[in-house]
């Protein structure tokens, strides 16, 4: 389960949760929220992301704010991985928490948008099926492995306190 | 030098206090115990509770749960009404000791009812939460999704952030204030520095009331910091105790040890600071406030927790004595707390803001998120004593947002452009 594989979305540096999450919609449903998520960077973004797309991006990703929504919107749209040259702190924290797996990846450049990609956040490993150039990378944080697989922070929580995720 | 003959910095001490342990490294991965747990209206009660119901279980502890609610006051349609009253209904369902509903801006209330302490680890909902760092503690920001688990376990890991030291000597200028120093280590020490502590330091720091303290610490978080620091001195311990705590005996003890490992160590001047403007769409694109006087305003705006306090509203006024907001601006003003509203009103600070034009609002986080009352249109111009001006922060994609000090915003509102305040302080 934490290896995926779909298209890639490529954007820059330094992309902020404003972006991702815009304040206008804060007060906003979740259901609602997504469909505005890096709406003024790419608006066919929120329309046409797949389930195990994985979003590619340069560094300090998500650099901003503390709001849960600027992760948790690409957790609601299935997006199987976030490779980035680097994350801001706070993003990677809620990223991982929500289930979504986020991979410092310095080969950044060497994806093009659309290129067919897998993801292994356990194993450490990337391959761009379309260049067919394969990489290394850090896993996922052991202490956080548990959590990652389980699916994020609640269905985690909810196996340690002994009830059976819905 | 070997490792073990090294000192620790006042992060490494407290999350080794916090973690149960001897003493940590950066780096170590450990799980610590949390003294201060803030939640707010946007990302707390809102976001916490329906996965509490979900899990079947409640508050760890109900003395350590501050809740505050600062982001969408007043409620100005039914959904922000129903969040702030999602925030009423958790304080009395779990009996929360310490609510603050409509009071100010989290982070500076905090401060204001004496809840931070030197050696603390405390953790909020917010990504300013950094600010109380000022106090000697260790204050990080989480999101709802986390501050979720804060709130039923009381714990929370934290990989052991290495600590940069930031010092700044010699004496500000007059017109030069902390936010200049802020928004000068955005461009200089860059928006990436993820998982690192900074401490600030140097007789510049030492000189600041703990609001300007505050000010390097909440925007520690532009830099992209787990948190700042400012170690604790008499300064401190005078605003606990204004505050209504008495500090505990070991209080001044925690600071970092003169041998203790830095990361990094920057030292810079104060003497030769100029005002500083960050242009759009990004804090570390800041310089000299001079340089940007073509720059026509719409809105000058007064507000948010690093730029609201007492001390900031006698900047505005210092500039706006005798003058009047241009005819071309509007000068929005958020007092960040109620108490900073009535001592404001007490000296008369107010009375000269609302002559010289200002419209006030209520404290609250406001404008500076999008959040309440002052949001921009499409294409229009702001300077703000914010901390955040990245695009779409303050309302439309299409606006542009300036940052600068209390001081700038004010000079901007007079002049209907940016300009150096120095120019209206004589």
């Amino acid at each position: 389960m934490t290896t995926v594989t779909g298209k890639a979305w490529v954007f820059g540096d330094e992309v902020n949760t404003d972006l991702m999450a815009p304040g206008i919609y804060m007060k906003a449903p979740n259901e609602e929220m997504m469909k505005h998520c890096l709406e003024s960077v790419d608006p066919t973004f929120a329309k046409e992301v797949k389930a195990g797309d994985i979003v590619v991006a340069g560094h300090n990703w998500g650099v901003g704010s503390a709001r849960e929504q600027a992760a948790l919107n690409f957790a609601m749209h299935k997006v199987g991985a976030i490779l980035a040259d680097s994350f801001a702190r706070i993003f990677y924290r809620n990223a991982l928490n929500f289930g979504v797996p986020c991979l410092f990846f310095p080969h950044y450049k060497e994806i093009k948008a659309g290129d067919q990609i897998r993801v292994d956040a356990v194993g450490g490993t990337v391959e761009n099926l379309t260049s067919g150039k394969a990489y290394k990378v850090e896993p996922i944080p052991a202490h956080l492995m548990e959590m990652i697989t389980d699916g994020g922070l609640m269905p985690h929580l909810k196996k340690k306190l002994g009830k059976s995720a819905a | 030098m070997s490792r073990t003959a090294l000192g620790r910095t006042l992060v490494e001490k407290i999350i080794a206090r916090a973690s149960g342990k001897d003493s940590v490294r950066p780096g170590e991965i450990v799980t610590c115990q949390v003294d201060l747990a803030m939640i707010l209206d946007s990302g707390g009660p809102r976001k916490v509770w329906p996965r509490m119901k979900e899990l079947g279980v409640g508050v760890w502890d109900r003395d350590k749960i501050i809740v505050c609610s600062d982001h969408f006051v007043p409620a100005v349609d039914t959904e922000t009404a129903n969040i702030l009253k999602i925030a009423r209904d958790f304080v009395k369902e779990f009996n929360i000791t310490h609510f603050y509903d409509m009071v100010g801006i989290g982070h500076i209330v905090l401060a204001e009812h004496g809840h931070l302490a030197p050696g603390m680890f405390a953790c909020g909902g917010d990504s300013h939460s950094p600010m109380g760092g000022a106090y000697g503690c260790y204050m990080a920001g989480f999101g709802g999704i986390e501050m979720t688990g804060v709130v039923i376990t009381g714990e929370i890991w934290t990989r052991v952030p290495e600590t940069i030291r930031v010092d700044w000597s010699g004496k500000f200028a007059q017109g030069v204030v902390a936010k200049d120093i802020s928004l000068t280590l955005c461009r200089e020490l860059g928006m990436d520095n993820a998982f690192k502590a900074v401490e600030f330091g140097g007789e510049t720091v030492r000189a600041m009331s703990m609001g300007e303290r505050g000010v390097l610490c909440n925007m520690a978080a532009e830099l992209g910091a787990e948190t700042g620091m400012i170690e604790p001195d008499e300064t401190t311990l005078a605003a606990m105790r204004k505050a209504g705590r008495e500090p505990d005996a070991d209080a001044l003890t925690w600071r970092s040890d003169d041998n203790a490992a830095y990361a990094a160590k920057h030292t810079f001047d104060a003497n030769t600071l100029s005002p500083q403007v960050a242009a759009p769409h990004k804090p570390s694109n800041s310089g000299p406030a001079g340089d940007y006087k073509n720059v026509k305003v719409d809105q000058a705006y007064i507000g948010a927790c690093v730029g609201a306090k007492l001390e900031d509203l006698h900047m505005v006024a210092a500039v706006l004595k005798g003058r009047k907001v241009a005819p071309t601006t509007r000068l929005l003003v958020a007092p960040a707390t109620k108490k900073i509203y009535a001592a404001a009103a007490a000296d008369g600070t107010l009375s000269t803001i609302v002559d010289a034009g200002a419209i006030m609002l209520a404290s609250g986080c406001g404008a500076c998120a999008a959040m309440g009352a002052g949001i921009l249109s499409d294409g229009e111009v702001c300077i703000a004593s914010t901390n955040r001006n990245f695009k779409g922060r303050m309302g439309s994609s299409t606006a542009e947002v300036y940052l600068g000090s209390p001081y700038t915003v004010a000079a901007a509102a007079v002049a209907g452009h940016i300009a150096d305040p120095r120019e209206f302080l004589n």
